[in-house]
C-alpha cells in the first residue's frame, strides 16, 4: 500500500527520529512510504489557542488528498484533521467534502485497523509504561491498540501506569499560559511514571512526551521518553 | 457576581493554589472520592449513553422553543395559584425579591418608597446600622449566588440564612463557594470546626471535628431559623412547563424545611431550567444524582406546583431570570452550555480544577463549565474573564462525563477565538502571526529548521519572558542534527 506520511511540524523540526521510525517500520512491513515535501503543519496550535487555522486546511488537502492512507505519528494532530477540520470547513460544502474524503490515521490505528498487523516484529528489551495521551484516549479513542502492539514486542515488559487517563498537563500553549497548574499536573504524572519502575515512558504524542520528558530529565530521574513508533521500529 | 470583580486572572490565582498544601490535599481527596463514586454509579446503568443522548435532545428541544415553554410555564404556575415575575438581570431579580420580602414582613418593613437601601431600587446603597427587619431562609441555589442575592438582601436590611450545611460553612466563614455541588470543598473538617467555634454564636463548647458532631451543631443552629423566618428563597433544579411544577433535589432535608415551613416561598429560576413535561423528569432524575453525588437517588426530591391550601406556603412566587442567558442562546456553538444541569461532574474529573481550586475561576461557576459559562454570561472584557477559556488543557475528561453531552472543549476553543479576535495580547498575536507565516510555507519552515540547527550551541537552556514558565520546571528538547525533511531529502526517499 502506498502510504503518505504526515510527520507533523513538531516531529519534523524536533523529533526526526520518530518520522524515520515510521518510515523504517512501514517499509519493513512491505509498504511504500511517501513524504510529500510541501507539507507543513495542521494548524492545531493556532486553532486551540483561538487563532484562525482555516488557512492551513486547503494546503493540507492539496498535499494529502488522493492517498490510500495518511499516517500521522501524533494523536493530537490526527484528531485536529479528523475532528476540527470538518468544523472549520462547515461553511463551505466543497471544502467540507474534500475534508470528509481524507483518510487520516494515527499510527496505531493504521497498523491495527488498516494494515491488520498487531505483531510488527519488533525487539525492545526494556521495561516500558504507556501513557495514553488525551487525544489518543478521548479524541481518537484508539483504545487498546497501542497496548496490543506493545504487548507483541519481543523482550518488552509493559507495566501499567497508575492514573493513566489523567492529562499530563501539556495542553499546547496551556503549558506556557498556565505554567503553575501545568507543572503541578506534570509533577503528578512524573510521580506515577516513577512508581512503575519503568525505564521508558512511551506515548503516541511527542508534544506530551516533550513536557513529561522535560521534567523527567530536569529531575535526573533516568527515565527516558520514546514515541510508540520508535519502539515498534526497533529490532 | 459583583463580589468577584477585581480578582486576579486565572493563571495568577491558580498559581497561589498550587502551593497551598492544605487546599491541594482537600481538593484531591474530595474530587477523587466523588469521581470514583460517580464512575461506580454510572457504571451500573447499561443505558447511560441513551439516557445522555435523550437528555441532550430534550434540553436542545426546550432551548429551541424556549419562548413558548416559558409562557406555558407561567400560565401553569398562575393557574395553580402562584405568581411569576420576569427579571432581565441580577438587579431586577434582587429588587423583585426585596419587594416580596417587604410584602411578607409588611408590619416590620421600613416605609414604602423609602431609601434605596430598603427598596433595592437603584443598586445596593449602604444601609445605616441596626438589626435586620426581616429574615429569610435559603435553599442552596446557584442562581441566587449568581445574582448576588445575599449581598443585596443584606444591603436592604434583610438577613439571609443559608441552610445547606456547606453553604452555611461558606457564609459563616465570610467566604465564597468554590464548587457547584460542594461549596466548601476547599475546607476540611478541622477548618470547619474552627469556623463554627469562632463564627456560630450557639456552637456547643465541646465541639469536635467529627462530621456527625459538626452536622448536629449546624442542625441546632438552623432549627431556630426554620421556625422563625416568614420567607424562604430557593432555586430550582427543574421547572416543568406543562404543569408549572418546580423541583429541588437535595441531600440534607434543609431544603424540604425551607420549602414547607415559611408562609412565603420565592424561587429564583434561570430560564434554561425548563423541561417540557413532567415525564421528562424521569431521565433527569436518573442522571443528576448519579452524576453529581454518585448516588442512585438523592435523599430529598421536593416538587411543588403553585399553592396547596392548608399545606405549605400560602404565597408562592417564581422569579424567571435571564441575566445574560438569551445572549448565550444566540451563540450557535456556545448555547450548549445552557443544557447544564449543574451536576458538577466536570469539576470532579477536571485535572485543572483539582489543582487550581474553585476560587481561581473568580465566579460562582468554577471548573470546566464555569470556564465556558462565565465568559458567556459576563463577556470577556475583564482580564479574568478573558483568561477563563484558557483554563483548560482541552483533555476532554469533562465532555466524557457530562450527562447532557456539553462539548466543553469545543466551546472553550470557540471562546478562545473570541478572546484572540478581541483586544488579546499584542505579543502573542505577533508571535502567532509569525509562526503562522512560517508554518504556511514548506520553504520558510525548512529555512527556519536549518537556522535552528545552525544556532543550536547559542540557544539558552532557560527561555526568556512568558516562555520561562516552560524551562522553570522542564528541560528543553535538544535540537536535532537535521530536520526530518532534510534527512528525507538526503537519504529517506527510495
Amino acid at each position: 500500500m502506498r502510504i503518505a506520511l504526515f510527520v507533523t511540524c513538531v516531529n519534523d523540526t524536533l523529533f526526526p527520529g520518530t518520522g524515520k521510525a515510521v518510515v523504517r517500520l512501514l517499509r519493513r512491513l512491505g509498504h511504500t512510504v511517501d513524504f510529500p515535501l510541501q507539507q507543513t503543519c495542521c494548524g492545531q496550535m493556532h486553532h486551540n489557542t483561538g487563532y484562525d487555522a482555516l488557512p492551513m486546511v486547503e494546503p493540507f488537502l492539496d498535499t494529502f488528498e488522493g492517498y490510500d492512507a495518511v499516517v500521522v505519528p501524533s494523536a493530537s494532530c490526527a484528531a485536529m484533521v479528523r475532528e476540527a477540520y470538518p468544523r472549520l470547513a462547515a461553511g463551505d460544502p466543497a471544502l467540507a467534502a474534500r475534508v470528509a474524503a481524507l483518510r487520516v490515521h494515527e499510527l496505531s490505528e493504521l497498523l491495527v485497523d488498516v494494515l491488520g498487523v498487531t505483531d510488527v516484529g519488533a525487539y525492545f528489551p526494556h521495561t516500558v509504561t504507556y501513557h495514553p495521551t488525551c487525544h489518543s484516549l478521548r479524541g481518537l479513542r484508539v483504545g487498546s491498540r497501542p497496548h496490543t502492539l506493545l504487548s507483541a514486542v519481543r523482550g518488552l515488559k509493559l507495566v501499567d501506569l497508575p492514573a493513566a487517563d489523567e492529562c499530563c498537563g501539556f495542553g499546547g500553549t496551556f503549558a506556557v499560559k498556565n505554567p503553575a497548574v501545568s507543572a503541578a499536573m506534570c509533577a503528578d504524572k512524573v510521580g506515577h511514571v516513577l512508581h512503575t519502575g519503568a525505564e521508558v515512558l512511551v506515548a503516541a504524542d511527542n508534544s506530551c512526551l516533550m513536557h513529561v520528558g522535560g521534567a523527567l530529565a530536569r529531575q535526573r530521574t533516568g527515565v527516558r521518553v520514546l514515541h510508540l513508533a520508535e519502539i515498534l521500529a526497533a529490532t | 457576581m459583583s463580589t468577584y470583580l477585581g480578582l486576579p486572572t486565572f493563571p495568577r490565582a491558580a498559581e497561589s493554589s498550587t502551593v497551598d498544601s492544605q487546599l491541594r490535599a482537600n481538593l484531591r481527596n474530595a474530587t477523587h472520592t466523588i469521581r470514583d463514586k460517580r464512575a461506580a454509579a454510572i457504571g451500573e446503568l447499561s443505558d447511560w449513553p441513551e439516557l445522555r443522548a435523550h437528555a441532550k435532545a430534550v434540553k436542545d428541544h426546550t432551548l429551541r422553543h424556549l419562548d413558548g415553554y416559558l409562557e406555558q410555564f407561567e400560565s401553569a404556575v398562575v393557574a395553580a395559584g402562584g405568581q411569576v415575575h420576569w427579571a432581565r438581570d441580577a438587579a431586577e431579580a434582587n429588587a423583585i425579591v426585596i419587594a416580596l420580602v417587604r410584602e411578607a414582613y409588611a408590619a416590620d418593613a421600613p416605609p414604602a418608597g423609602g431609601p434605596a437601601w430598603a427598596t433595592g431600587v437603584g443598586g445596593s446603597a449602604a444601609r445605616p446600622g441596626g438589626a435586620p427587619w426581616a429574615e429569610v431562609v435559603k435553599v442552596k441555589s446557584m442562581a441566587t449566588q449568581e445574582i448576588g442575592l445575599n449581598e443585596a438582601l443584606e444591603a436592604a436590611g434583610i438577613a439571609a440564612h443559608e441552610t445547606d450545611l456547606a453553604e452555611l460553612i461558606v457564609q459563616l466563614g465570610g467566604d465564597t463557594p468554590s464548587h457547584i455541588l460542594v461549596p466548601a470543598i476547599h475546607r476540611n473538617r478541622a477548618e470547619i470546626r474552627e469556623i463554627f467555634r469562632t463564627r456560630m454564636p450557639d456552637a456547643p463548647a465541646d465541639l469536635t471535628d467529627e462530621p456527625a458532631v459538626l452536622a448536629a451543631a449546624a442542625r441546632t443552629h438552623l432549627r431556630e431559623r426554620f421556625l422563625t423566618a416568614k420567607v424562604a428563597v430557593s432555586g430550582a433544579n427543574f421547572a416543568v412547563a406543562e404543569t408549572g411544577t418546580l423541583v429541588v433535589v437535595e441531600s440534607e432535608g434543609n431544603g424540604r424545611m425551607c420549602l414547607t415551613l415559611p408562609e412565603t416561598l420565592i424561587s429564583i429560576v434561570g430560564i434554561e431550567k425548563l423541561v417540557p413535561t413532567f415525564a421528562d423528569l424521569d431521565v433527569f432524575l436518573q442522571l443528576l444524582p448519579r452524576s453529581s453525588t454518585g448516588e442512585r437517588m438523592n435523599p430529598y426530591t421536593s416538587m411543588w406546583t403553585g399553592v396547596t391550601p392548608g399545606d405549605g406556603p400560602s404565597a408562592v412566587h417564581v422569579v424567571l431570570v435571564d441575566n445574560g442567558r438569551t445572549g448565550v442562546l444566540a451563540d450557535e456553538v456556545g448555547r450548549q452550555a445552557l443544557r447544564c444541569i449543574r451536576c458538577s461532574a466536570c469539576l470532579n474529573v477536571c485535572p485543572v480544577y483539582e489543582r487550581a481550586g474553585g476560587h481561581a475561576y473568580g465566579s460562582v461557576y468554577p471548573g470546566p463549565i464555569g470556564a465556558i459559562l462565565t465568559p458567556q454570561l459576563r463577556g470577556t472584557s475583564s482580564a479574568l474573564d478573558a483568561s477563563l477559556p484558557y483554563a483548560s488543557t482541552l483533555c476532554g475528561a469533562c465532555y466524557d462525563v457530562c450527562p447532557v453531552a456539553i462539548d466543553i472543549p469545543e466551546v472553550l476553543v470557540h471562546l478562545r477565538g473570541k478572546v484572540a479576535r478581541g483586544a488579546g495580547h499584542p505579543v502573542e498575536k505577533a508571535a502567532m502571526g509569525l509562526a503562522g507565516w512560517v508554518l504556511r510555507s514548506p520553504r520558510r519552515l525548512a529555512w527556519a529548521q536549518r537556522w535552528a540547527v545552525r544556532t543550536r550551541r547559542l540557544q539558552p537552556k532557560r527561555l526568556p519572558g512568558a516562555l520561562g514558565g516552560w524551562t522553570d520546571t522542564r528541560d528543553l528538547p535538544a535540537v536535532p542534527d537535521e530536520s526530518f525533511r532534510d534527512w528525507w531529502l538526503r537519504e529517506g526517499a527510495e
